[in-house]
């Protein structure tokens, strides 16, 4: 599945928020969106998930544009993965997964054993099965974290997007879910879109850096766009981008903020 | 003093294993259990209060007209019966069936386990119809006739006033403010009616009704409220499932296929159908349409899937038994809203405290 955004304009009402944007995301691709806040990144995720219709431009799933299709249409093929929060009533963990196959049922029915099946396998490949029985508003942020990609996955989605997986996370709840992301993302061939603000994360796992910034949208592989100049005009801090050998002998890149 | 069990991880498995087994019971065999319930509450009805029918004596009837077979009994008990006691206790599973179900909806809709059916104005603006229909000296059908029709108009003028103002954005949280406005103009037509009526007969008849009673009902009204109810229950229970996913907010319910605005439209011309029927018929009810909800997720949890036909049989069951209180307490009848309160009060605290874990 091949998702194409074309000199999109994307805003509300009067507001124009980033104007004349394209890429592509293809299979198994690992795209980072990084940028300042209220650059317009979830402005751009609402715009793909059809929450917001472009100003002008067009989104296409595999070449079709997808400005009429359906709800379930859309969560059949993206799966969103939002930032956590808890509904107020006390769901189990397996009903949370569940509602990822609402896109999959017909209009008056809900869930069969089936779909029970497909879920539990959600949560295995996670490695979250224990989780199952647990009330959804009392496991931790990271455990709620995990959740919430189960349920995408439950929706077999070709397209994963994810709004800041890592944020109210620990350090390392952090590095676990993007590797997590990164191992599905390599396994089924999904496309993944996530936002971040830290520059090692997409030095981890992404295959494909975007910045935006008061400038405009740049793409390209992680080690072209995470310059010291770009951090410096995005973000406004001085950084240094250092390199070391991993345990097998493999470049491993990181930024490093500088206090002066 | 011995060192706590916790400490030990085999006292620790069997905890476990206790803990395993006082697991809450299936939701599908607590809904059958309610239904047993309901039932039995059914049946039980008949037989108190002023012309008890002892249940023989009504398994008889019942038996005897579903057969076809000759009247065994007096005339009297057969008006008694058809004319009085069964469309009451009919009236009074259907109010309470429909209360609960609109209010187990809104909360979820709204996000906000705080939410009851008249957020959006259907009983104040069915209260201002009947307080006019009384006003202008109606039958008990015009009355109710009247209610039902402001009770719809009021919560449309909520639902398209909201539209125009959040501009196709649909937001919920301008829905509920409106929801408020309409509803606090509507009882200030309320009062301006009461402060306009004669003080010796209507100011009096109004007040009774506002506070709620189903004494007056009779075979006649019964298809006013049947109707909307059919109506309206039919879509609420075959979109149930999809109040799950709405109760996680809107965007996050788009994104897993939900079309929110249509669903929105559906759950809120459904439950207005049902609660402006209800007030219209049986007067202003509060409280059971907050508390049922909350005891259903409670013996079911939250899944729509059970805690909908859980909250139709408890609020079903609970009105009718609080109706049977309100004619068998004292010689006089209780108003029903006096009941539902002094008794939906105390419990509601009482849930708050078995289920604070989940709230604070």
């Amino acid at each position: 599945m091949m998702l194409e955004i074309k000199e999109a304009s994307i805003g509300y009402r009067q507001r124009t928020i980033l104007n004349n944007i394209s890429f592509t995301v293809d299979d198994g691709d690992m795209l980072c969106l990084l940028g300042p806040n209220g650059v317009g990144k979830t402005t751009l995720f609402k715009s793909i998930l059809g929450f917001i219709s472009l100003k002008s431009g067009e989104i296409n799933l595999d070449g079709k544009n997808i400005r009429k299709w359906s709800k379930p249409c859309l969560a059949k093929v993206i799966g969103y993965v939002p930032q956590a929060h808890t509904p107020p009533f006390p769901f189990t963990v397996l009903d949370v997964v569940l509602m990822g196959r609402i896109a999959h049922l017909g209009n008056f029915s809900s869930p069969s054993r089936n779909d029970v099946r497909i879920a539990e396998e959600s949560l295995e490949r996670l490695g979250i099965s224990f989780l199952k029985d647990r009330t959804y508003s009392e496991i931790s942020g990271g455990e709620r974290q995990m959740v919430l990609i189960a349920r995408a996955l439950t929706q077999q989605p070709q397209l994963l997007i994810l709004d800041e997986p890592t944020s109210n996370l620990d350090y390392g709840n952090q590095v676990r879910v993007l590797l997590q992301i990164k191992r599905l993302s390599a396994e089924d061939g999904i496309g993944v879109v996530m936002t971040s603000h830290f520059p090692d994360h997409a030095f981890l796992c992404s295959s494909q850096v975007a910045l935006l910034n008061q400038h405009g949208f740049e793409m390209g592989s992680a080690d072209d766009i995470i310059t010291e100049d770009n951090m410096k005009e995005t973000y406004g801090i001085n950084v240094r981008i250092t390199s070391l050998a991993d345990n097998h002998g493999m470049d491993v890149k990181s930024c490093v903020p500088l206090a002066n | 003093m011995r060192p706590p069990d916790t400490a030990n991880p085999r006292v620790q498995n069997m905890t476990d294993e206790a803990a395993g087994k006082m697991r809450p019971a299936r939701p599908q065999v607590v809904l059958v259990v309610l239904l047993v319930m309901l039932v039995a509450v059914f049946l039980w009805s008949f037989t108190v209060g002023r012309y008890a029918v002892p249940l023989p004596d009504l398994l008889t009837v019942f038996f005897r007209k579903l057969f076809g077979l000759s009247a065994t009994w007096s005339s009297t008990l057969e008006t008694v019966l058809f004319n009085i006691r069964i469309p009451r206790i009919i009236v009074a599973l259907i109010i309470g069936a429909a209360l609960s179900a609109s209010g187990a909806a809104y909360q979820g809709l709204f996000r906000n386990p705080m939410v009851s059916p008249d957020i959006l104005g259907a009983a104040a603006g069915a209260g201002f119809g009947a307080a006019m229909a009384i006003l202008y000296s109606a039958g008990s059908i015009t009355i109710q006739l009247v209610a039902f029709i402001c009770g719809i108009l009021a919560v449309m003028t909520t639902y398209f006033v909201s539209r125009l103002i959040s501009k196709g954005h649909n937001s919920v949280l301008v829905l509920v403010l409106t929801g408020m406005v309409v509803t606090s103009l509507f009882s200030a037509f309320i009062s301006l009616a009461k402060y306009t009526a004669d003080p010796n007969n209507k100011l009096p008849e109004i007040t009774f009704w506002l506070l709620g009673g189903l004494a007056s009902i009779t075979a006649k009204n019964i298809k006013l409220i049947l109707i909307p109810f059919i109506i309206g229950i039919i879509p609420m229970f075959l979109y149930r499932y999809k109040l799950n996913a709405l109760s996680f907010g809107d965007e996050e319910a788009q994104a897993l296929g939900v079309d929110t605005k249509k669903m929105r439209f559906i759950y809120i011309f459904s439950a207005t159908l049902l609660t402006a029927s209800s007030v219209a018929t049986g007067g202003m009810i509060g409280w059971v349409g907050l508390v049922i909800p909350h005891l259903a997720r409670m013996l079911v949890g939250p899944n729509y899937k059970y805690m909908l036909p859980a909250s139709v049989m408890l609020g079903g069951a609970y009105l009718l038994l609080i109706d049977d209180l309100s004619r068998t307490l004292f010689m006089v009848e209780i108003p029903l809203s006096i009941l539902t309160a002094i008794i939906g009060a105390p419990f509601f605290i009482y849930l708050l405290f078995k289920g604070r874990d989940s709230w604070v």
